[in-house]
């Protein structure tokens, strides 16, 4: 299936070929729409290159599966739409906690609830930073094209194995069921980044300790070497649960400060037309093709207006973002939803420019005649 | 057709009108141009209104939907009655014969074709008429040469039911073009 270098393949199936690409030798999931392709499409190729398809009886035993499997060091992943997305939740904070790679896709679907179920939606933009308790580390990635699916699927697993992390790769309906031009890579050239991975005698006795300098333990596959304890309670460098509060103190910092850490690897934004801008328009995910057809159009008119667009939404590009805010007017957030990345960007901004919103909640989509009639408005 | 041109497939879920779009799309990939095919439909599996859409573009689509439609099929009534009305002046519409045509369609380009007796009668299965309109539609636009257009479809449909299409392919392939000499005439 990979001999054609470029395949019409609609977002979806470019996130099982980007996994695969990537290594993904695992998928555990319970089909739901608009994701259900990529459960269909896992089914079908992981056989093929000795990987293991398994539909699990609900979503919160699938994401147990991704785990159980990323433990004894296979590439693992998950697809889900919003209810089960919520399902999840709780073993999402349990890898996080654990430091155990794992990739889920959210397809997003119009909610709150059951919602629409073939209608687009950007509502778990929050859900994917916060939905699971305690403060945790995630990263979070929105394509908006399926080429972009295809290389951000790969990326997303480069940074949850090297970073130990849940990556989450939020997808909307819009490139989820977009069928458009794939470049695919070479497995040479595709290559995602492994874990590291020691099997020493420190290893064998505090397998949660981390290296000098280093801020992501070098655990073991589980089942290989000597064997050690995992746990979602907070632990030691043992591995073992502790009510030390220095300790505590130190693996929670610890698993957050790999994040910040390791910033400028996992950022990624694109910017377009912002140098003399005076009209920013921030969107993301499938949004954001409508945003850019509409400051194409603004600039045909003359309206001095750009396009910041986080590809990486979480952690948030605040410091791109903020140079932003000191030079224009005005920012429109355009996004499928009542406003929760304008509360972001309206953070980010602190008073510095005017925000605004164009929000949507009924399930359709924001057109480029709609975001133009919103530029205009702004630009005067 | 021009560098880029924008369509509508409408009908009954069921009907197959999405298929229709992914063949067309897959069809005009292979000639190397740029395509974005998506569509929308509701929870049910069949019946309610389908509607797909496709970019064919020579330069990279930024906007993946249609915004000024150039072509709209329409396989019920019930979607030519809502899609035909606000198609732009200049776009070709094709409905099945058996259908009413409303007076305040938007385009008076109107091609009236025997897609769904064609594929009941002729071909002998309803359910190829996405398959009929796939021939027919290519045949109108030349959007890709007939072996494209085949190769396309065998990438898309189940296994098993080749000649059968091939048949639906060629039948459809016949009206498009008999519908084309008739419009240069």
């Amino acid at each position: 299936m990979a001999e054609g270098r470029r395949l019409l393949l609609h977002g979806n199936e470019a996130v099982v070929e980007g996994a695969l690409a990537a290594g993904m030798r695992f998928f555990a999931g319970y089909p739901i729409t608009p994701s259900t392709e990529i459960a269909e499409r896992c089914a079908l190729r992981l056989p093929q290159v000795g990987g293991r398809f398994i539909q699990m009886e609900d979503e919160l035993a699938s994401m147990a599966a991704v785990i159980g499997a990323s433990v004894v060091g296979v590439k693992a992943m998950t697809a889900t739409s919003g209810p089960g997305f919520s399902l999840m939740q709780e073993n999402i904070g349990y890898a996080a906690l654990a430091e155990i790679p794992c990739v889920i896709v959210d397809v997003q679907r119009a909610g709150p609830s059951t919602g629409m179920p073939t209608s687009p939606s950007q509502g778990d933009y929050m859900q994917a930073r916060w939905g699971t308790h305690g403060d945790h580390p995630i990263i979070v990635i929105s394509p908006s094209s399926a080429q972009e699916a295809y290389f951000e699927t790969i990326r997303a697993f480069t940074l949850s194995e090297r970073l130990r992390v849940p990556v989450i790769l939020l997808m909307d309906e819009t490139v989820g069921h977009l069928r458009e031009g794939v470049e695919l890579l070479d497995a040479s050239e595709a290559a995602a980044s492994d874990r590291l991975a020691r099997d020493d005698a420190e290893q064998a006795e505090k397998p949660y300790a981390v290296l000098p300098g280093e801020y992501v333990p070098r655990l073991s596959p589980f089942g290989q070497g000597a064997l050690y304890n995992i746990t979602g309670l907070i632990h030691d460098d043992r591995g073992f649960p502790t009510s030390s509060k220095e300790a505590a103190d130190r693996l929670c910092r610890r698993i957050m400060e790999k994040i910040a850490m390791n910033a400028g690897e996992i950022e990624r934004y694109e910017s377009r037309h912002m140098e003399d801008a005076q009209v920013c328009v921030v969107s993301f995910g499938g949004t954001a093709r409508a945003v850019q057809a509409a400051v194409d159009a603004a600039r045909g008119d003359g309206i001095r207006v750009g396009l910041f667009r986080p590809i990486t939404v979480w952690p948030f590009p605040e410091a791109a973002l903020g140079r932003i805010c000191g030079r224009v007017r005005d920012i429109v957030v355009a996004e499928l939803n009542g406003g929760q990345m304008k509360m972001e960007v309206e953070r980010v901004a602190a008073g510095r420019c005017r925000v605004h919103h164009l929000g949507r909640v009924n399930g359709a989509i924001l057109t480029p005649g709609e975001i133009l009639a919103a530029i205009r408005e702004v630009a005067g | 057709m021009k560098a880029k041109y924008e369509m509508l497939f409408t009908g009954a879920g069921g009907q197959g009108v999405i298929l229709c779009s992914i063949i067309l799309a897959e069809a005009a990939f292979l000639t190397g141009k740029n395509v974005a095919q998506s569509q929308s439909y509701g929870p049910e599996a069949r019946g309610g209104l389908c509607r797909a859409e496709l970019v064919i573009d020579e330069a990279k689509i930024v906007y993946p939907k249609v915004t000024h439609a150039d072509f709209l099929l329409a396989l019920t009534q019930a979607s030519l009655d809502k899609y035909g009305p606000g198609v732009p002046a200049d776009a070709m519409i094709v409905m099945d014969s058996s259908l009413q045509a409303p007076e305040n369609l938007g385009s008076g380009n109107v091609v009236a074709l025997p897609i769904l007796y064609t594929a009941s009668k002729v071909v002998g299965n309803v359910l190829t008429a996405n398959i009929v309109s796939a021939g027919a539609i290519d045949a109108l636009l030349g959007i890709a040469p007939g072996a494209l257009l085949e190769q396309a479809m065998r990438m898309h449909i189940p296994w098993g039911t080749e000649a059968m299409n091939l048949l639906a392919l060629g039948e459809g392939s016949k009206l498009g073009a008999a519908a084309r000499r008739a419009a240069r005439q």
